[in-house]
C-alpha cells in the first residue's frame, strides 16, 4: 500500500508561487506566538537562523547542539562561497538563471517551485548577512566581491576568504546568542537527540540525552525542526565533521517520516587524497580553486612517478579542458569527480596508491602575480601544506575526490514539512532543492534561505491552522519512547564483545565507497545488501563500548550513531537499486552515453523516492512523488 | 593497521604522558602511554585515535578529548601539548598538527586548556561556555531577520571590511586564554569587538558592545591583561594582539561617554 504523497505546491505561475502563497499562509498573532513552544535541534546554517528568527518573532524555543558550542556546527567549515541572483556583475545573472542553473545542476531531479523560490529568496540572505556584520569580500570601490563556481557561467559567489561558511554561521550564531540572551530561546549544548516523540499523530518532542551526565531528557513542544545536517558519514571517510550523523533523522523516520533519495550522495571532486590506513577524515579544498587551477594527469602511465615538473606541457592531459571545452576546470562537482575515477581507473592517477589527480597553479600565478592568489587562496594553500607537507605554489596540489554532501534526506512538503505533521526538515537534513547533485555555493544558500526566510512563514501557518492538545513529558508517548532509549543504550554497554565501534564503522564504510560510492552496479548493491546486515548483526553480538551510561562517555556516543548508519546504508543501497538510470551523483555504470556520461530516464525515474519504514525486519515501502516540469525543458544536461 | 604501517618502514615510537580525570570534582592525574609505531603522515588528532583504540582492545577506557571537524575551523579541539597550546607549530591547531612534528622517542605531554573558567569536564575536554556568555553580552549586530537595505547600498572600504575579517577569523579555541599566564580572555573578547567595531554596521551598539562584553568576561573569572603577548602566539588563526588596544580604548571611550551622559543627565 503506497502513500499519496501531496507536496502542497502552490497554484500559479512559478513567479507568483511563494509571494502568492505568503499571502494565503494564516498568521499567528504577535501577541499569541508566545505561547508556542518550538524545539530546534541542529545549530548550523539552517538550524541557527530558524531558532534566532522564529525567537525574534516570539516564539519559545529551545534548541538542541550535540557539540559544546552551538558556533561548532559543520556549516562553520563550509569554504568556497554562497550563491546570489543579485546580477552585480552585470553579467546576465537573474532568479530565473540561478533557478534553472540549480535545476540542471540537479539533473533535473529537484522540484521546480522550491529552487525557484530558493532562487528569489537569496538576494534577501546577502542582504541579511551584511547587515549582521558578515564581512564578506569586497572590492576597492567598497562593494561586495564575486567569484565564479562550478556549474554556472555568471559570477554570483558571495565569499569571506576560503571561510565563508564560518563567517555566515558566526553571523547567525550570534543572532541565536542575541536571542538567548533576550532569553527567547533556551540552549541546550553538549545534548543528543535520541529519539522523536509523536502523539496522536503529530511531532511533539524529543527525547535527548545529556552528554555530561548521561541523563536522559524529555522535551515538549507544539512543533519539531529538525537541522541535523547530512549522512555523508555512512562512508566513514568524508568531508563531514566527526560527530554529523543521521541518528535524529533516522530516528524521525524510524517514527513514520519518509526518508526521499537517499542514494543522492555528492563526491565533491577536489579533496587531499588518503594517506594511510590512520586517516580519520577527508579534508575538502574548495571548488573555488578550479577558477585558477587546472586538473591534469599525465598522458602516459610510465610518468606518473615522475616530479610533475619533469612532465612536459605536450605530455599533460588536461581532461576536463578536453572533455568540456565551454565549463573547462569549472565543470560540475558529479562531473569533474567520475572524470577524476575515470583516469585514476586508468592508471594514471599520481600519488600514494595512484588515486589522485594534479590540481596545477602555475599558469595563474604567473598570469596574476603569487600575491593574487595569496589574497584568493591563502589559508587553503596553507592547509594543504601542513597536511601534505607540499607546496602548492612551487608543485601541483594532489586532489581527489571524496564525500561531501548528501542530497537526499527527510522528504518535505513545500512548507519544509515531513510526513509526520508537525515535523520540519531544514537545510542538508531535507532532500528537497538539489536533485541529483547540488552546486557549489548552494549549501549555505539553501540553510540561510531555509531557517531566515521559509520557516518563520511556513511554521506560523502550521501553527495557526492546527488543532494543538496540550501535551506534557509525562505522556505515555514520551514514557515509551525513553524507556526504548534507555534499553537501547544498556544493549549497546552490555554486549562486551571484541570489536571497537571504529573498526565496524571503517568496515561499513568500506562496503558502501566500493559498492554505493562514485560508480554502483546492480551487482554491487546486491552484494552490499547482503553484507550490511551481517555486519550489523555482528556488531550487535561483538561491539566493544566501554564505560558506563552516567557521564561524558564518547565510546557510547559513537556506538549509537553507527548502529544507526549500519541500518540507514541498507536503505540507500536498496534507493539506489532501484533506480535503474544514472543521474547527478547517481551512477550506475549499467546506463550511460557511449561516451560515458549519465544517462537519465526520465520516462521511468523522474520522481523522488520516498521510503516509508514498515516496521522492524520488514521492507521499507517506496512511494513515489512524480516530479513534473513545467518551466524547464528536460535536456540531457551538457557542459561540453 | 599496525601491519600497515610497519609495511611504510617509518613508525615512530612514542611516549604520551596524558592528563587523566574522570569527572569534573575527580582528582586528575598524569597516566603514561606507550605509542608505538606512529606514522609521520597522521594528524596529532589520529594518533591519539589509535592509541585509543588500542586502550579499547585492552579493556581501557579511551582518553576523552574534543574534536568535530578536523580541519581547523570548528575550534573543537584544544590541547596543551609539550606546554603549548595546540603544540608547536605556529597558526595551527591541534587536529591540524602532523606527528612530523615529532621524532621517534619523544615524550609527549598533554594536557587540557588550564584556566579558572574553563573547568575540566573528563580528561583534556573542558567547559568554554563562558565564551558563549561573552558574545550573548554583546557580541553581535542587532538586525533581526528581515528585509534590510540592499547589501552593497553601503560600500565599506576594503581596509575595513579586511580588518572585520582578519578578527572574524577567531574560531573561539580558548587557546589564548590557555597560553595567557593570567588566563585572560581578552584576546578572544577583543577578536569580537574588533569584527565588529570595524564596520559602519557596528557603530550603534559599539560602547554598549564594548562595555557589557568586558564585563562579562571579568564576572567568568578570566584574568586581566598584562599585555604578555602569549595569546597572539598561540592563536591558530593569527589574531593580533592589536585588537586588545583596540578594545581597550573602545572601553575607555565607552566607559567617558557612560560617565558624560550621566552628568549630563544629573545636570538637567
Amino acid at each position: 500500500m503506497s502513500r499519496k504523497l501531496d507536496a502542497k505546491i502552490p497554484a500559479g505561475p512559478l513567479a507568483e508561487k511563494w509571494d502568492t502563497h505568503r499571502f494565503e499562509m494564516k498568521l499567528v498573532n504577535p501577541a499569541n506566538k508566545r505561547k508556542f513552544s518550538v524545539i530546534v535541534v541542529g545549530s548550523g546554517l539552517a538550524g541557527a537562523s530558524a531558532a534566532a528568527s522564529l525567537s525574534e518573532l516570539g516564539y519559545q524555543v529551545s534548541c538542541f547542539c550535540f557539540q559544546d558550542s552551538p558556533r561548532r556546527a559543520h556549516s562553520i567549515a563550509a569554504q568556497g562561497g554562497i550563491n546570489a541572483a543579485k546580477n552585480y556583475r552585470n553579467d546576465g545573472d537573474s532568479v530565473q538563471r540561478l533557478f534553472y542553473d540549480t535545476i540542471k545542476g540537479g539533473d533535473f531531479r529537484a522540484r521546480e517551485a522550491n529552487v525557484y523560490r530558493l532562487a528569489q529568496v537569496s538576494v534577501d540572505i546577502i542582504d541579511q548577512c551584511v547587515a549582521q556584520g558578515v564581512p564578506f569580500a569586497r572590492e576597492y570601490g567598497g562593494l561586495l566581491a564575486n567569484r565564479s563556481f562550478g556549474g554556472a557561467q555568471v559570477s554570483r559567489t558571495f565569499y569571506a576568504r576560503g571561510q565563508t561558511g564560518q563567517q555566515l554561521l558566526l553571523g547567525a550564531y550570534q543572532a541565536l546568542e542575541k536571542e538567548i540572551a533576550r532569553g527567547g530561546v533556551t540552549m541546550y549544548s553538549r545534548h543528543e537527540m535520541l529519539e522523536l516523540v509523536v502523539v496522536d499523530g503529530k511531532a511533539r518532542g524529543i527525547i535527548v540525552r545529556d552528554m555530561l551526565t548521561g541523563e536522559l531528557e524529555s522535551h515538549a513542544a507544539d512543533a519539531v525542526i529538525l537541522a541535523t545536517g547530512g549522512y555523508g558519514n555512512v562512508f566513514y571517510l568524508s568531508t563531514n565533521a566527526k560527530g554529523c550523523n543521521v541518528t535524529a533523522t533516522w530516528r524521525a523516520h524510524k517514527k513514520g517520516a519518509a526518508f526521499a533519495n537517499p542514494c543522492f550522495t555528492q563526491i565533491h571532486p577536489t579533496c587531499i587524497p588518503v594517506s594511510g590506513d590512520h586517516q580519520s577524515k577527508l579534508t575538502l579544498m574548495s571548488e573555488s580553486l578550479r577558477n585558477d587551477g587546472r586538473v591534469w594527469v599525465p598522458k602516459k602511465r610510465e610518468d606518473c612517478g615522475k616530479d610533475p615538473s619533469q612532465i612536459p606541457e605536450a605530455d599533460r592531459d588536461y581532461y576536463l579542458e578536453r572533455k568540456y571545452p565551454s565549463f573547462g576546470n569549472l565543470s560540475p562537482r558529479d562531473i569533474a569527480s567520475r572524470a577524476a575515477k575515470e583516469a585514476c581507473d586508468d592508471g594514471r592517477g599520481v600519488g600514494p596508491g595512484g588515486r589522485g589527480v594534479y590540481l596545477d597553479f602555475a599558469d595563474a600565478i604567473q598570469r596574476l602575480g603569487r600575491k593574487a592568489i595569496e589574497e584568493r587562496y591563502g589559508n587553503l594553500f596553507e592547509m594543504y601544506q601542513r597536511i601534505t607537507d607540499e607546496d602548492p605554489y612551487t608543485r601541483p596540489m594532489r586532489i581527489y575526490p571524496a564525500v561531501h554532501y548528501t542530497m537526499g534526506g527527510l522528504w518535505v512538503d513545500y512548507n519544509l514539512m515531513s510526513t509526520i505533521p508537525g515535523l520540519h526538515v531544514l537545510g542538508e537534513a531535507n532532500f528537497s532543492d538539489h536533485g541529483a547533485n547540488r552546486l557549489g555555493a548552494s549549501a549555505l544558500m539553501q540553510g540561510l534561505a531555509d531557517g531566515y526566510f521559509v520557516i518563520p512563514y511556513t511554521l506560523g501557518d502550521y501553527l495557526a491552522t492546527t488543532k494543538l492538545e496540550k501535551v506534557t513529558t509525562d505522556h505515555p508517548e514520551f514514557v515509551a519512547a525513553k524507556a526504548a532509549v534507555e534499553e537501547r543504550t544498556k544493549k549497546l554497554l552490555s554486549v562486551n564483545g571484541t570489536r571497537t565501534v571504529d573498526s565496524f564503522h571503517r568496515e561499513l564504510g568500506k562496503i558502501m565507497w566500493d559498492k554505493c560510492g562514485m560508480a554502483r552496479d546492480a551487482k554491487g548493491l546486491q552484494e552490499a545488501l547482503q553484507e550490511i546486515p551481517k555486519l550489523r548483526e555482528e556488531f550487535w553480538r561483538n561491539v566493544k563500548v566501554l564505560g558506563s551510561a552516567e557521564g561524558l562517555n564518547q565510546s557510547l556516543e559513537k556506538a549509537g550513531r553507527v548502529a544507526d548508519f549500519l541500518e540507514f546504508a541498507e536503505l540507500m543501497c536498496l534507493d539506489a537499486l532501484q533506480r535503474e538510470e544514472s543521474c547527478g551523483g547517481h551512477f550506475r555504470t549499467e546506463y550511460q552515453t557511449e561516451d560515458g556520461e549519465a544517462k537519465r530516464d526520465d520516462e521511468r525515474f523522474a520522481y523522488v523516492a520516498a521510503w516509508e519504514y514498515a516496521g522492524e525486519g520488514k521492507p521499507p515501502i517506496l512511494n513515489k512523488e512524480p516530479l513534473t516540469f513545467e518551466n524547464v525543458h528536460l535536456s540531457t544536461r551538457s557542459y561540453k | 593497521m599496525s601491519a600497515s604501517l610497519h609495511a611504510t618502514g617509518k613508525g615512530m615510537n612514542l611516549t604520551l604522558h596524558v592528563w587523566r580525570q574522570a569527572g569534573p570534582g575527580a582528582a586528575g592525574r598524569i597516566v603514561d602511554y606507550a605509542a608505538p609505531d606512529i606514522s609521520p603522515d597522521m594528524s596529532f588528532l589520529e594518533m591519539l585515535d589509535v592509541v585509543n583504540e588500542r586502550l579499547i582492545a585492552q579493556g581501557e577506557e579511551p582518553i576523552a578529548f574534543d574534536h568535530d571537524c578536523r580541519e581547523g575551523i570548528c575550534g573543537s579541539c584544544g590541547l596543551m601539548i609539550n606546554g603549548s597550546a595546540h603544540g608547536p607549530m605556529k597558526l595551527t591547531t591541534a587536529c591540524q598538527l602532523h606527528m612530523r612534528s615529532f621524532k621517534d622517542g619523544d615524550d609527549i605531554w598533554i594536557e587540557p586548556w588550564r584556566a579558572k573558567a574553563f573547568p575540566v569536564i573528563k580528561d583534556l575536554v573542558v567547559d568554554r561556555g563562558a565564551f558563549d556568555r561573552i558574545i550573548q553580552a554583546g557580541g553581535y549586530i542587532s538586525a533581526p531577520t528581515g528585509t534590510p537595505q540592499d547589501a552593497n547600498a553601503l560600500p565599506i572600504p576594503k581596509a575595513d571590511a579586511d580588518l572585520a575579517m582578519d578578527n572574524a577569523a577567531c574560531i573561539g579555541c580558548g587557546a589564548c586564554v590557555a597560553a595567557c599566564p593570567n588566563a585572560s580572555a581578552s584576546l578572544f573578547t577583543a577578536a569580537k569587538i574588533t569584527h565588529l567595531g570595524s564596520l559602519p554596521q557596528g557603530q550603534p551598539e559599539r560602547d554598549r558592545r564594548a562595555l557589557a562584553m568586558v564585563a562579562q568576561m571579568d564576572e567568568e573569572g578570566f584574568g586581566g591583561c598584562t599585555l604578555h603577548g602569549e595569546c597572539q602566539e598561540a592563536c591558530p588563526k593569527g589574531i593580533s594582539i592589536d585588537a586588545i588596544m583596540q578594545m581597550n580604548r573602545d572601553f575607555v571611550r565607552a566607559s567617558a561617554t557612560a560617565v558624560q551622559a550621566k552628568e549630563w543627565s544629573g545636570a538637567a
